[in-house]
């Protein structure tokens, strides 16, 4: 690891303002895969600003129709959270499946959405509860938020301070681990909303993405046997010594199935 | 920069540079070298120890996030204080073999014990779900999980009495 300076901010706009006046500097959360990358030299930051001390980025808040989880709030938090355990089982389910206990006890929901991750868990679960991105300067619809391989709608020294969840009807993730690293090498987050159903997919592609005619035939018929036949294109899918583009796309369709029985158990 | 934690129940200050990992601070400016380094690539939990009582892997933690903290290293995990004893998971590790060379069990250690306080009723697919980040290249993991269900439930016995 390359030194760096260290500053621990404890208000947003302090955080906010080392970030775009110092060049090359970095935020830091969990810092589950940023630690990693920096000792790998792949990146060399001048400074870190660490999230850790801005008391108002953690916990979790019942607003009755929706739930808003803190940017700095840990997955095995989440994983844990008896108000998440009940109103979006899902979700709760998603968190306890990241990683190891020792990722989910530093790893947090707002680095792993900034992050972006291809194979991360949480952006699934974003962009299948058409979840909301609440920033230090705006709020971001998750459909507008993932731009693709790790990349995000977020602006320069723009910080996430919080996402808020709609509580869905129903709601299930299912995922096919990489043995290894226990990333997605697909998961599928599925959600049943009074107005219709969402389906997105995270491991198999650059990104995640959502999968319309899935969405069609669940909003039809909430029953793993109405995308049975339904099978997503290869084309831009990604194809590496984990697995194929068209073993990933069967997987597609397998892990929809498996998280619509999870939500409907 | 200066950090002052709680480290095994004392009070610590040391100097570091922000780029020093948990892992080298207590190996090497510590000199506590039961925590162990595998892989360095947060990938084999032998280096895991409790950070503000929970179970993290310090090769991937950078010291100042130490800064106000209580840590707990393997060489503060004892039986009960001031009885010279192992902590009943080591009792249990020992009991059920369940470390061959030894080099996982710190990490696997303080692992297992963050489990079973978390979860009182520890069923044998919670311990391999929550052993999944640690690595062992000897026993095969089945005797660990023996190991972890029967440290668990002395754990609990001795809480209860």
């Amino acid at each position: 690891m390359k030194p760096f300076a260290y500053h621990q901010p404890d208000q947003i706009p302090d955080a906010a303002k080392l970030l775009t006046s110092i060049e090359d500097s970095k935020l830091v959360a969990g810092g589950m895969t940023l630690i990693p990358t920096l000792k790998q030299r792949l990146a060399s930051p001048t400074a870190l600003v660490d999230l850790s001390k801005l008391g108002s980025l953690k916990g979790i808040t019942d607003d009755a129709a929706t739930i808003t989880i803190g940017a700095m709030t840990p997955h095995a938090v989440v994983a844990a959270s008896k108000l998440i355990q009940t109103k979006i089982p899902g979700l709760a389910a998603l968190a306890s499946m990241i990683g190891d206990p020792a990722v989910r006890s530093r790893g947090t929901i707002g680095g792993s959405v900034a992050n972006n991750d291809p194979a991360a868990d949480y952006p699934a679960g974003v962009l299948g509860l058409g979840a909301t991105i609440i920033t230090s300067k705006r709020e971001i619809a998750a459909d507008k938020f993932f731009l693709g391989l790790f990349e995000t709608a977020l602006e320069l020294g723009e910080i996430i301070t919080a996402i808020r969840f709609p509580v869905p009807v129903k709601a299930g993730y299912a995922k096919f681990k990489a043995p290894a690293s226990r990333y997605a090498l697909v998961g599928v987050f599925v959600a049943k909303f009074p107005d219709g159903v969402r389906v997105a997919v995270t491991g198999a592609g650059p990104g995640v993405f959502r999968v319309p005619p899935m969405e069609a035939a669940l909003s039809g018929h909430f029953d793993p046997s109405a995308i049975a036949a339904i099978k997503i294109d290869t084309d831009g899918l990604a194809s590496d010594i984990h697995a194929e583009a068209d073993y990933r796309a069967h997987l597609v369709t397998v892990m929809a199935k498996r998280a619509v029985e999870a939500a409907l158990s | 920069m200066q950090i002052s934690f709680t480290l095994n129940r004392r009070p610590t200050t040391v100097e570091v540079e922000p780029a020093t990992l948990v892992a080298e601070l207590l190996r090497e400016q510590l000199h506590l070298t039961g925590t162990h380094i595998g892989c360095d690539t947060s990938q084999c939990g032998a280096c895991v120890v409790h950070l503000n009582g929970l179970p993290v892997k310090s090769c991937t933690l950078l010291a100042p996030a130490l800064d106000g903290a209580t840590l707990l290293t393997i060489e503060g995990l004892t039986g009960a204080p001031g009885s010279n004893q192992m902590h009943p998971m080591q009792e249990a590790f020992r009991e059920h073999h369940g470390l061959q060379c030894g080099f996982c069990t710190p990490g696997m250690l303080m692992t297992a014990v963050a489990l079973a306080t978390e979860k009182p009723d520890l069923t044998e697919a919670d311990v391999r779900h929550g052993l999944e980040g640690n690595i062992c290249r000897c026993t095969g993991y089945q005797n660990i999980v023996i190991s972890v269900m029967a440290g668990a439930a002395a754990m609990h016995a001795a809480k209860g009495e």
